[in-house]
């Protein structure tokens, strides 16, 4: 295994990590907007890592700039994605959750 | 990698059971989505691509979107509320049953795999590999969709034209459709998407000739773009002269693909037989004009009927 394979696997853990997390946040958080919060944050970094793990390992510039498109084609997907279901879910009146005192 | 199509294949199966006994609608479809999406990762870990470009698209996206608009036209009651009339049974009766089917399933499926394990292995892959070069094409799947079994794809798009025909008959829909909500952000993703949607489009088009890709991918991904353009209140404006052209457009991939047909039969090489030399140009010109007619007749299946422009 070379050096790039070694760091290319260790992004694409790292970034599993994170949609691990976001996955936590989504069964766990009590209301829909800290829901969104956590999917699209944590979720949209995971891909980035693991983009660009694959890209390391792929060692071709090419490829690495087609995980790149992506990568940030899918970033604008999810942030228009998450913000229209928060309006969505603000107009129909669903109020933001408050902890009790 | 075992592993992985073992938990790949188990998922597949809560899926559906998912999909079939969830109680409401929403969550059936949503089911239904995940299922496709999941579907399309299995076609890519059997080694068909292209199966999986039409799954992820047509399968998961725009099925998708084609329920969610039926989910929207249903009285709210009917779409919300848990359908009271699939309440799970309880008694030994039910469990009975229940038993008798998931044994005779299980008895099935290894029947099944053990007759598989009797198929002579390589199929009819080897033939198709030695006819390829006189195909015209260098994808071994768009060889067969037009050249080899073009009739079969010709009777697809047929049924798809049926489709939107039998849709269209059953009332008009009011254009341009009346919007909801303002969502200014949605027309601004929009406006940047829709370029890309339509190079993907024709670069799957293109490809098909060489690559996983073809009429049916690009056609889903272009009323994919329709789709976000209507969602976004970005009417395409369908004024008479261009209902005029729509009707032309649907149409379109049929006609060409029938015309190419029978011109070769007027020329004495039989039906959709095409000469060797001509193949490649033929199959690139019918692939164009199917992929647009089933991009516009997926996007009119969407609309949900015959876009009437007097009423809105």
């Amino acid at each position: 295994m070379s050096a790039a394979d070694i760091a290319g696997a260790a992004l694409v853990v790292v970034g599993v990590l994170f949609f691990l997390s976001g996955t936590l946040g989504l069964l766990r958080f009590p209301d829909i907007y800290t829901r969104i919060h956590a999917l699209t944050k944590a979720d949209n970094l995971g891909l980035g890592l693991i983009c660009l793990g694959s890209a390391v390992q792929s060692g071709s510039l090419l490829t690495a700039l087609k995980l790149l498109l992506v990568w940030i084609l899918v970033l604008l997907a999810a942030a228009a994605g998450a913000s229209l279901i928060a309006q969505t879910a603000h107009e129909r009146g669903i109020r933001p959750w408050e902890r009790q005192e | 990698m075992v592993l992985f199509d073992l938990i790949l294949g188990l998922l597949l199966v809560v899926l559906v059971q998912k999909c079939l006994s969830v109680t409401d609608l929403f969550g059936a479809v949503i089911s239904f989505m995940a299922f496709g999406l999941l579907m399309a990762v299995a076609w890519v870990r059997l080694e068909a691509p292209d199966i999986a470009l039409a799954e992820a698209a047509i399968g998961s996206g725009l099925t998708g979107a084609l329920l969610f608009s039926t989910l929207g036209r249903l009285p709210h009651s009917e779409a919300r509320q848990p359908i009271a009339s699939r309440t799970v049974g309880s008694g030994p009766g039910y469990w009975l049953a229940a038993g008798f089917w998931w044994v005779s399933i299980m008895l099935l499926s290894v029947a099944f795999f053990l007759s598989l394990l009797e198929l002579q292995a390589p199929g009819l892959g080897g033939y198709l590999q030695e006819r390829l070069s006189e195909s015209g094409v260098l994808n071994p799947v768009t060889a067969v969709l037009l050249n080899f079994r073009s009739l079969d794809t010709v009777m697809e798009i047929a049924v798809l034209l049926l489709a939107v025909a039998v849709v269209w008959s059953l009332g008009t829909v009011g254009w341009p459709a009346k919007q909801k909500l303002s969502l200014p952000l949605l027309v601004g993703l929009v406006r940047l998407l829709t370029p890309v949607f339509l190079l993907v489009a024709f670069s799957l088009l293109w490809r098909g000739n060489h690559a996983p890709g073809g009429a049916f991918p690009s056609g889903a991904v272009l009323a994919a773009a329709s789709i976000l353009l209507l969602l976004a209140g970005k009417t395409i404006r369908i004024y008479p002269l261009t209902m005029f052209w729509l009707r032309w457009v649907l149409a379109a991939g049929l006609l060409v693909f029938v015309l190419a047909g029978m011109s070769l039969m007027f020329a004495g090489y039989g039906f959709l037989v095409y000469p060797e030399q001509w193949a490649g140009t033929m199959i690139l010109i019918i692939e164009v004009s199917a992929g647009v007619s089933i991009g516009a007749m997926l996007m009119a299946l969407y609309i949900g009927g015959e876009p009437d422009f007097h009423a809105g």
